[in-house]
């Protein structure tokens, strides 16, 4: 008796899970494919036309080798997991402090008056600029470059969460009110979960930054990482293929990190308008 | 004589009044308003827009504390929001990331009960409300009749005495409307709640309630009652339909009457 009053489910997201799995890598991979291929060939290109030498410009095929290489020998493999570890570690410490600032700053005026000149004065200093200071007072290690990340990752997830949490609807709000939340019921399981799509942006933005703030903070001195072998490569050993690699390896570390982050998207968000 | 059962008053509201400041101008809603509610009984309250009568429903659940008088629930006075009394709201609120399920559970989630529990529980009260077949479905594929059964079912999981709907259906279609106000008399007469609604529609207001109460224009308070003597389970249409009629005229001659009135006060 109720079902006709049910409206069939039109989102897109649905039709686009349902379609013939031939159709999909049409659609999905094709694309990205022909795009990668466009990139390569004309890079080749370049190099055949303008005939540069390997220390200027290495052709994609050398590059490809020294980037397999690279990884087998294990030049690559130590490097790339110091930066992934600052990453993580600074997205874990950003990403935290990121959400419990931004949270303050959307319930709390007075917390946004103090806080946000701050906030967005140390925003706007650039991280370059900051990474000597910090390597200054924390040293090279581990910490300093983690801090960094966490610095730049740390604004586009608290400026996410307080717009999120500034636009929770107030009529879920009252419900909450209404069914004898406490305050803290009603941050987790009303306006965090609310806010999540803005959170999630935040952190999208803020993982991409986080590689570049590791990168930065291993430039600012240390003895390990993708940044100090893109030095290394380009300066003592010499070996432009191999910076080529470090630059793709770093490239794609991004785009992973980005990914994942789309794919968590998709998994708590998978179903709002 | 002391011997006599009275009914008990399930909600009870003593000369409550409360405004509102908005932009510096005092807005009186409630002006030292009486109402009581029996045990077991259905009223409606019906009244021009901007009345107060959301206010009262908001104050009755103790969402809204009075500026003065008090609100009791079963001679007991209600002081934030009692967990006696359910509220529905004009549109279904239901948290879109959640499943039909998980939203009908999260009163008694918020209140610890185990999960288990609450979900058995909440199950039932979906079979109650008619939508076994969409515990797993998510809000946004609800249709606006579906998702205020949600919501009605929501709010009688915690098993609340007191049901107060804030014109639960007013945004529904007129079959989906007529269809859901039978639907919440079935559910009633199995839950044995107590109902206080506020509504637009004076047909619905005649054909769910014992009594309808008449505020006027604000400041409100209640002008009139009008008893609904109909016997139920009740018929939309047949042996009831002239019941209804008459009441549905009274309540509208009540309410012109107060019209006029407040246009000669205002031309006063």
């Amino acid at each position: 008796m109720s079902a006709p009053l049910a409206r069939p489910a039109s989102e897109p997201s649905s039709t686009r899970t349902n379609a013939p799995p031939a159709k999909r890598v049409l659609r999905d991979v094709v694309p990205v494919a022909a795009a990668a291929a466009a990139f390569v060939l004309i890079w080749q290109l370049v190099v055949l036309v303008g005939s540069y030498p390997e220390f200027i410009l290495p052709g994609p095929l050398v590059v490809a080798a020294r980037f397999v290489s690279g990884w087998t020998e294990g030049v690559i493999g130590p490097h790339f997991l110091t930066t992934l570890s600052e990453v993580l570690l600074g997205l874990a410490l950003g990403g935290v402090a990121g959400i419990v600032t931004g949270i303050l700053l959307a319930r709390s005026r007075l917390a946004a008056r103090m806080l946000s000149p701050y906030i967005v004065a140390a925003q706007a200093t650039p991280i370059l600029a900051l990474a000597p200071l910090i390597a200054l007072w924390f040293g090279t290690g581990l910490a300093s470059r983690m801090l960094i990340c966490a610095l730049i990752c740390f604004f586009p997830i608290a400026v996410g969460t307080m717009v999120g949490i500034r636009s929770v609807d107030p009529r879920l709000v009252e419900l909450g009110r209404s069914l004898r939340a406490t305050r803290w019921q009603r941050l987790g399981r009303i306006e965090v979960p609310s806010a999540l799509p803005q959170i999630l942006g935040g952190l999208r933005i803020g993982v991409t930054l986080a590689v570049v703030g590791a990168i930065v903070a291993e430039w600012a001195g240390g003895d390990q990482g993708l940044g100090v072998l893109i030095n290394l490569s380009r300066g003592s050993m010499f070996d432009i293929p191999l910076m080529f690699a470090t630059l793709f390896t770093i490239a794609l570390l991004g785009v992973a990190l980005y990914l994942m982050v789309v794919a968590i998207e998709r998994r708590l968000v998978r179903t709002r308008t | 004589m002391w011997l006599e059962v009275t009914p008990l008053d399930a909600i009870e509201l003593r000369s409550v009044s409360r405004s509102f400041d908005i932009n510096g101008a005092r807005l009186v809603a409630l002006d030292a308003l009486d109402m009581r509610v029996a045990e077991r009984e259905i009223v409606a309250i019906v009244g021009p827009n901007g009345c107060g009568k959301s206010t009262l429903l908001r104050v009755a659940s103790g969402l809204l504390p009075p500026d003065r008088g008090t609100v009791l629930a079963y001679d007991s006075t209600v002081a934030g929001v009692d967990p006696r009394v359910g509220l529905v709201f004009q549109e279904p609120r239901l948290l879109p990331w959640r499943d039909v399920l998980a939203n009908v559970a999260f009163p008694l989630e918020l209140a610890g009960v185990p999960r288990a529990e609450r979900e058995e529980r909440a199950r039932e009260v979906l079979a109650l409300a008619g939508l076994d077949d969409f515990a797993t479905a998510m809000p946004d594929q609800l249709s606006g009749g579906m998702a205020q059964r949600a919501a009605l079912a929501r709010a009688l999981a915690p098993r609340p005495d007191v049901l107060l709907l804030d014109e639960p259906f007013s945004a529904l279609d007129a079959l989906t409307r007529e269809r859901l106000d039978a639907e919440l008399l079935a559910l009633w007469s199995q839950t044995g709640t107590t109902i206080a609604l506020v509504t637009h529609s004076i047909s619905e207001a005649v054909f769910l309630s014992d009594r309808v109460l008449v505020m006027s224009q604000r400041p409100g308070h209640i002008v009139e009652e009008v008893p609904v003597e109909a016997a139920r389970p009740r018929q939309m249409s047949g042996g009831d339909a002239a019941t209804f009629s008459a009441a549905a005229d009274r309540v509208r001659a009540i309410l012109a009457q107060s019209d006029a009135g407040d246009d000669q006060e205002q031309a006063a």
